[in-house]
């Protein structure tokens, strides 16, 4: 193994701290970028020279701040600065990296990324771009907007926090709540987009997903007395788990129902099994908890036919408390289908309907359709299909759709 | 920092105000305003006559035209404003809150422009 590929690691691995230091001591996120970029310059030339640091990290922090202090010195010598720029004190001090305690300044960042005076998909862009360390145009491609669009919506974002000054830090503990909400809903957001058959390409899919885990992985490492976090972790490990079944090789969708359960990844179960107990026990459960809770039960059951409906009814209910969206209503009907029969699952479904809150959503008539078909009302089947595929978007969803719509015909 | 909070309400909710309600509203604003003068926030503020009272002024082309009402008809309208010093933008928001006009109206926080040393000023 030649001996840069091994600093690229250790880069990747301190990128996102050092940068969050950098913020803080430089007062500016693009200063804290050029002069991680001038470091990592730095990096690579004299370590393979002169030995690796002891303290890689203390070692970026110095280096990053010796740069911007040269440059802002030349900076000034160069034109009549109008206002004075934020203060960069000239010390070998590389911010307390050095100590045990060492602050963690990625939490600052998370809360400042996902700062309620940001756009929500600005938050997204710059969580991902400063946390998660992605490129512009891998961010782009993921949320298929053009490369500059993604550019533009970074540096506004960056442009906001400079000239209204949103400040970097951990918010007072009377604003806590809502603001772990926030970052919580931008994490969330992220792994749905790399969930969601409708971005990218597979690989850029499914960077996401996993870099929307390492962030709830980090959330939850930074606020270890909030269970909230471990609510939102476990429910995206426990989807996750599922990965592998959900697809087949050619790319079709496969159901809850029908995957092979074999293929689920255990490790990540067992793990998001624990978080979800945590999250119950910590407090009132908020909306992730008690997905994970129902996703909890559905990792717990070895096939199909073992899972308790009956849970995931009440479950459901709960959610619906929490969070009254027809979206919660329409599963919560779907597990009443299973808990009580398709009959009183219809009912729901009918109610649903006729309430309009869902006029466009195809998962409302190929639910009916479901339903229809297992009481023998093929016909009315049949009908709910071909308006499930009048509103599907998806390609994968719209070929399931189809296959379920040819099955009946046979 | 400074900021401008601009409050914005809708006036024609006001038509339906009772002169308790006037009273009441202009006690919370005094309320308020010796507040932020105390903790020395307060730069400057003043409630506005309404949009009825409003002309607006427009050079084109070295001709000055007058128009009667506001710049345009928006769904809240301009009443007032105060001119804040915070340390952030939280702290100008949290400010904002506090104003009475948040409860059934809208405040910008709009930060100010800092100028260069030697700028005219009062």
């Amino acid at each position: 193994m030649n001996a840069n590929a091994t600093i690229e690691d250790v880069f990747r691995e301190e990128r996102g701290r050092v940068l969050a230091t950098l913020i803080r001591l430089l007062g500016d996120f693009d200063l804290a970028e050029e002069a991680l970029g001038a470091a990592w310059e730095a990096a690579v030339r004299q370590w393979p020279r002169d030995g690796w640091p002891d303290n890689p990290r203390a070692w970026l922090i110095r280096a990053a701040r010796n740069k911007a202090v040269d440059d802002r010195r030349r900076r000034a010598r160069e034109e009549l600065q109008a206002e004075p720029a934020a203060t960069v004190p000239a010390s070998s001090d590389d911010g307390g990296a050095e100590s045990p305690q060492a602050p963690d300044d990625r939490l600052r960042l998370m809360f400042t990324c996902c700062h309620p005076a940001l756009a929500v998909e600005a938050q997204v862009a710059l969580t991902l771009r400063t946390l998660a360390g992605l490129g512009t145009e891998e961010i782009a491609r993921a949320f298929l907007v053009p490369a500059a669009t993604m550019a533009q919506r970074i540096v506004r974002a960056k442009q906001k926090i400079r000239g209204a000054r949103i400040p970097y830090r951990v918010p007072d503990d009377d604003e806590l709540p809502e603001r772990v909400d926030a970052v919580m809903a931008v994490i969330y957001l992220v792994f749905n987009e790399g969930y969601a058959a409708t971005s990218g390409d597979e690989l850029v899919r499914r960077e996401l997903g996993a870099e929307a885990i390492r962030l709830g992985r980090l959330l939850v490492e930074l606020m270890p007395g909030r269970p909230a976090p471990r609510g939102l972790l476990a429910l995206m490990l426990l989807h996750d788990a599922r990965r592998e079944a959900r697809v087949t090789p050619e790319g079709d969708l496969v159901v809850l129902e029908e995957q092979d359960r074999t293929r689920w990844n255990q490790a990540q179960i067992h793990e998001g099994l624990a978080l979800v107990d945590e999250a119950l026990r910590g407090g009132p459960a908020d909306t992730f908890a008690l997905q994970a809770a129902i996703a909890a039960l559905h990792a717990r059951a070895a096939r199909a036919a073992d899972t308790d409906w009956r849970q995931i009814v009440a479950l459901y209910a709960r959610l619906f408390a929490v969070q009254p969206s027809p979206v919660v209503l329409l599963n919560h009907a779907a597990a009443v289908a299973m808990a009580d029969g398709p009959s009183e699952g219809l009912r729901l479904l009918d109610q649903l309907e006729a309430s309009g809150t869902l006029p466009r959503y195809h998962w409302l008539p190929a639910a009916r359709a479901d339903l229809l078909r297992r009481l023998g009302r093929r016909a009315e089947a049949a009908r709910a299909y071909e308006q499930a595929l009048a509103l599907v978007g998806n390609e994968a969803e719209r070929r399931y759709l189809q296959r379920r719509l040819d099955e009946l015909a046979r | 920092m400074q900021y401008l909070l601009l409050i914005y309400g809708n006036e024609a909710d006001r038509v339906n105000a009772t002169k308790a309600d006037m009273e009441t509203m202009f006690a919370q604003y005094r309320d308020f305003t010796q507040s932020i003068l105390q903790s020395g926030h307060m730069k400057a503020g003043d409630a506005l006559q309404p949009t009825t009272t409003a002309t607006t002024v427009r050079v084109r082309d070295g001709k000055t035209l007058r128009t009667d009402g506001p710049f345009a008809e928006t769904k809240e309208q301009l009443a007032g404003y105060y001119l804040v010093e915070a340390k952030d933008l939280d702290e100008a928001t949290k400010l904002g809150a506090r104003i009475p006009g948040a409860r059934t109206g809208s405040i910008e926080v709009r930060p100010i422009m800092e100028m260069p040393k030697g700028y005219p000023r009062p």
